[in-house]
């Protein structure tokens, strides 16, 4: 069994020193890589989608090569990825491991789902506030109208 | 307590102590309407969008506290015409004034603009999100007419889905131990949003399409306009036009402390025959306006504590 996770860890190769961010759902891979402004990343950065998984069929990896994630950095995945995990790797070890948490306010990365809000008209950030972190609903700290999981666009 | 340089944009932002020290005031401010405190400052009134009503008794208010006006009443004599932002539109004329009044047709622009401005602001209607004086002045009348915020059985009638006055009265009433009884066609029942905050006071409301139910068990009913574009189906808005119109008989039952109240403007809601009854209070109601905006302009601008 350890010896098959190990095999398919290896399908993407390990990663010296940096973060790994495992557990994400396949269809979110890259709305995460959006969300953490990797897309112009200059190091090595290190993804696969579709892996088998037994928690949840089919998952997605990425591999950060000399990154470390603050939480409020890594908690906005959690809006995409409420199932990921984070590995922290140092000299090709696992150092740490943590869950990611659905942050108390999204700024910048969500649009609002109302289209008479401000924000949809007006050149300016998002801010909400996350009213319900099972749910996953967010009110606009603008218009005050509730943003929920279904309606959610990535900026 | 002090309110000087504070916005009021959502009626969430003053707290309750504070919303009790504008009534109190505006009580004053009542009793002697005409007092030159403000003859130092600008007061500007910046509406993006037409309301007759509400801008002048704004400027009433400030006319009366001997303050000077500068502002538009439609967008088309500004430079929102010509594209410019509603951030640079704000910043430019938090030079030349002393407070900012606003009215706006989207949603979060009143507090998009206290941001951006060096000058507090009063949001004056931004879209269908608040409009926190109505609130106020709503408060001021209920208080006024049953010598108490507290206890009270309030009955909303009409567009409860689009209506930001019902919006923002039901969330300053959570704070008085309110009963809330709300009638309204099943297309315009008060959002989610909105009970949650009922819920998450432990308040009870009950749900109604027929009119005449909740008559007998108000101290306060506040009416309504249903409008017709807010149905998508025309034939909709026939079948439940005439059910949500308050008459004269139907007022056998109520009680006698029993007042009605409206934001105005009025259709047909409220029956002609209505305003004779005295407990029709919809038309010094909207007096009680100008008070609570006097005592609003005087706490935000500093002259009074």
């Amino acid at each position: 069994m350890a010896q098959k996770e190990i095999r398919k860890e290896l399908k993407v190769s390990a990663i010296e020193n940096g973060t790994v961010i495992d557990h994400i759902p396949s269809q979110s891979v890259f709305q995460v890589i959006r969300i953490l402004n990797l897309t112009e990343y200059p190091n090595q950065l290190l993804l696969a989608t579709n892996l088998e998984s037994q928690k949840m069929g089919k998952k997605g990896i990425i591999k950060v090569s000399n990154r470390f994630f603050v939480p409020e950095e890594i908690n906005k995945i959690a809006l995409v990825a409420p199932s990921a995990t984070l590995i922290v790797i140092r000299d090709f070890n696992v150092t740490e491991k943590k869950q990611v948490k659905i942050p108390d306010k999204v700024e910048k990365i969500v649009k609002c789902f109302n289209p008479n809000c401000i924000t949809n008209h007006e050149e300016m950030e998002t801010f909400f506030n996350v009213i319900d972190k099972k749910e996953l609903k967010l009110r606009c700290k603008y218009c005050e109208k509730i943003t929920a999981k279904d309606n959610m666009v990535f900026i | 307590m002090s309110m000087k340089n504070k916005s009021l944009i959502s009626i969430t932002d003053f707290t309750p102590e504070e919303h009790i020290r504008i009534l109190d005031l505006a009580e004053d401010f009542e009793r002697q309407p005409t007092q030159r405190i403000l003859e130092e400052f600008v007061v500007a009134t910046l509406f993006f969008e037409p309301s007759t009503r509400t801008r002048l008794s704004f400027e009433s208010a400030a006319s009366r506290l001997g303050a000077q006006l500068i502002g538009f009443s439609e967008p088309a004599s500004t430079s929102l015409q010509k594209g410019e932002s509603l951030r640079d539109t704000i910043r430019t004329i938090s030079n030349y004034s002393d407070i900012i009044i606003m009215r706006h047709p989207r949603e979060g622009s009143a507090r998009f603009a206290s941001e951006v401005a060096s000058v507090p602001i009063i949001n004056a209607g931004d879209g269908a999100n608040q409009h926190p004086t109505q609130t106020l002045l709503d408060l001021y009348s209920i208080r006024k007419t049953q010598g108490r915020l507290d206890n009270l059985e309030i009955a909303f009638v009409g567009d409860l889905k689009y209506g930001r006055t019902v919006h923002s009265l039901v969330m300053a009433f959570c704070n008085y131990n309110t009963t809330f009884h709300l009638v309204s066609p099943e297309a315009l029942k008060l959002p989610s949003s909105v009970k949650m905050h009922i819920k998450d006071k432990k308040l009870s409301y009950y749900q109604y399409t027929d009119l005449q139910e909740v008559v007998p068990k108000a101290d306060i009913i506040y009416m309504t306009r249903i409008q017709k574009e807010r149905f998508s189906d025309p034939i909709d808005y026939e079948k439940v036009k005439n059910s949500y119109v308050l008459r004269k008989q139907m007022l056998d039952q109520a009680k006698e402390n029993l007042k009605i109240l409206h934001p105005l403007p009025r259709v047909n809601e409220i029956a002609i025959d209505v305003d004779s009854n005295p407990m029709a209070y919809y038309f010094t109601q909207a007096l009680n306006g100008v008070f609570v905006r006097q005592a609003l302009l005087a706490s935000i601008l500093g002259v009074v504590a």
